[in-house]
């Protein structure tokens, strides 16, 4: 993989008309060749700054480069090197697969090539479904006609806004077989989600966005472990004024009023520690009445790092409520 | 110029023309129809001639452009207007292509099918009453400026509505009245002189007039006035979507 950068983003800011603040200066740069997830929740910007790229929405500030060439300036250069997959289902519903695969590639400037649109249907599993019009198609075939809409010019860069949002498990893993035999092809791709899953699955390196700022970007298997905390939580029978000195070594904290011990371990690493903690606690009789274990919420690690990276010093583990997010 | 993107714009609306072939061939063909039926041979035959022509000759330029106005408005007013409500415009934004392309497209795929429709009107009137055309040239470019003019104004329409409602409301309340007191059915000389006063300020008396004009050279306004308000209310059309496409109104956050 080279390092040469395909898209360069320079202070990139968005102000919408209500005044809402979606970016904030934003820098980033995308590598050739690299799979980058662009991971935070729902309404971190995240949709925006791809939208800002690919021509949709109009920056308040700040330049991007698509390929050397600036989106604004040279629109016609930089567009016909991108290829976007909206978030949501966005179909003619009365047009048939062929037809709308065909369509996007004149669009984008290109001469009707059959034999390549046909190569693009089959691996997406389209070809048999050609003729068919789109609103005969289930969700899942839906996407992959956006993927091929997006894939019919033949472009350099794709963006990928949610490519998980409503596709079954199954559906899932295709897309991201298909997203690494694109890479595999040297096409450049972003994509957007809010499952630090998908991220971990499918990406070279990470930016987490959250309220308009980049917070951090990573090579994933940096930020991985920076994220991977997991914590386990004791009820405790009798209530402790303090953790046991005999204990002191362990990464544990009271709370809950001396109620509740909290083990925080590291997913990533094979020994966790928590047979030992479990051996240690009966040793020096503390006696617990439940435990559970739990990881951080996807809200709790953008909390953490938002604080990392304003103070640049680790923050003591959040303990809030466990929320669905993985 | 991204000519690949102009056709593969041009072609997806004729598509949808086609694939709604009653929809937008026949149904103006037949409404028509209704009209000459009715007063063309039923009524007209008890109206005499009007400055030398039949009445049933004398109202087939004006119901030529009545579908021209109407049809022009509406297929490209939803042309545009249908992907900006159900989203798929997303690709049309993000596509190279400028909006000079993107008008040429819709607009364009809009007047072919308007023109196509007033001569399928012009053929079906064959068949009720006999006419002539004594300025074929004029009566080609009155069909062509109208269908773009009229094309490029239901384009803005479709631009700017942002329901269905607002898409219907210019073409009912304004268009509808205007041409059907515009001449289609009566000569202005009809009406008494403070009407006649009135009715020129209706710009639909402009076209019906010219286009009138060029079938049997009668007219109730001079046939350079015509011309000339066609041609202006094209250029007003044309300042008005430069505008829209400059300041990315209606279309982009």
């Amino acid at each position: 993989m080279t390092q040469r950068p395909i898209i360069q983003i320079e202070r990139l800011s968005k102000t919408y008309d209500g005044g809402f603040q979606a970016l904030k200066s934003v820098d980033l740069e995308i590598r050739e060749g690299e799979i980058f997830a662009l991971l935070g929740p729902n309404g971190a910007g995240k949709s925006t700054l791809i939208n800002i790229v690919c021509g949709i929405v109009t920056p308040t500030d700040g330049r991007v480069l698509a390929d050397g060439h600036d989106i604004q300036k040279d629109f016609r250069a930089a567009r016909e090197k991108i290829g976007l997959v909206p978030q949501e289902l966005l179909t003619d519903a009365f047009e048939t697969v062929w037809a709308t695969t065909r369509f996007s590639r004149g669009l984008f400037g290109k001469k009707h090539d059959a034999a390549y649109l046909e190569e693009v249907l089959r691996d997406l599993s389209l070809w048999e479904k050609k003729d068919a019009k789109i609103m005969q198609l289930s969700g899942g075939m839906k996407r992959r006609v956006l993927i091929a809409k997006a894939l019919s010019h033949e472009p350099r860069i794709l963006f990928l806004d949610e490519p998980s949002a409503g596709v079954d498990v199954e559906l899932r893993h295709g897309m991201w077989q298909m997203v690494r035999k694109l890479r595999d092809r040297g096409v450049t791709i972003i994509l957007t989600t809010h499952y630090i899953e998908e991220a971990e699955e499918m990406a070279d390196r990470i930016g987490v966005i959250s309220e308009g700022r980049l917070v951090v970007v990573e090579d994933k298997d940096v930020l991985m472990k920076k994220l991977g905390k997991k914590q386990l939580e004791l009820n405790l029978r009798a209530p402790l004024g303090a953790v046991p000195d005999a204990l002191a070594d362990l990464p544990l904290e009271l709370t809950g009023d001396g109620k509740t011990l909290v083990y925080t371990f590291d997913t990533q690493t094979e020994e966790t520690g928590i047979a030992d903690l479990l051996r240690r606690l009966g040793d020096h009789g503390v006696d617990f009445t439940d435990l559970h274990s739990k990881e951080s919420s996807l809200e709790e690690i953008f909390v953490r790092l938002i604080h990392e990276s304003k103070r640049s010093e680790p923050e003591p583990a959040e303990s809030t409520a466990p929320k669905g997010a993985r | 110029m991204n000519w690949h993107g102009v056709k593969a714009i041009y072609r997806f609306e004729m598509a949808r023309t086609f694939r709604t072939l009653m929809q937008s061939l026949a149904s103006p063909v037949i409404s028509t129809s209704l009209y000459f039926v009715v007063f063309g041979t039923a009524i007209g035959g008890r109206v005499g001639e009007i400055d030398g022509v039949s009445y049933g000759a004398f109202i087939i330029p004006g119901l030529i452009m009545l579908s021209l106005l109407s049809e022009s408005i509406s297929n490209a007013s939803f042309g545009i207007y249908m992907p900006k409500w159900s989203g798929t415009i997303y690709e049309v934004l993000s596509a190279p292509v400028s909006y000079i392309e993107v008008l040429l497209g819709y607009v364009g795929a809009a007047a072919t099918k308007s023109v196509l429709i007033g001569l399928l009107i012009l053929g079906t009137a064959r068949i009720f009453v006999p006419y002539e055309i004594a300025h074929p040239v004029w009566m080609t470019v009155f069909l062509l400026l109208t269908s773009i003019t009229f094309s490029l104004f239901g384009f803005i329409i479709g631009l700017w509505a942002d329901d269905f409602q607002k898409l219907q409301v210019i073409p009912l309340m304004v268009v509808t009245p205007l041409t059907f007191l515009g001449g289609a059915f009566y000569s202005i000389d009809m009406l008494s002189p403070t009407w006649q006063k009135i009715a020129l300020f209706n710009p639909v008396v402009y076209l019906i007039s010219g286009f009138r004009w060029s079938f049997y050279g009668i007219s109730d306004v001079d046939v350079g006035i015509s011309a000339a308000a066609i041609g202006g209310f094209l250029v007003v059309c044309l300042g008005a979507v430069w505008w829209i496409f400059k300041t990315g109104w209606k279309l982009k956050a």
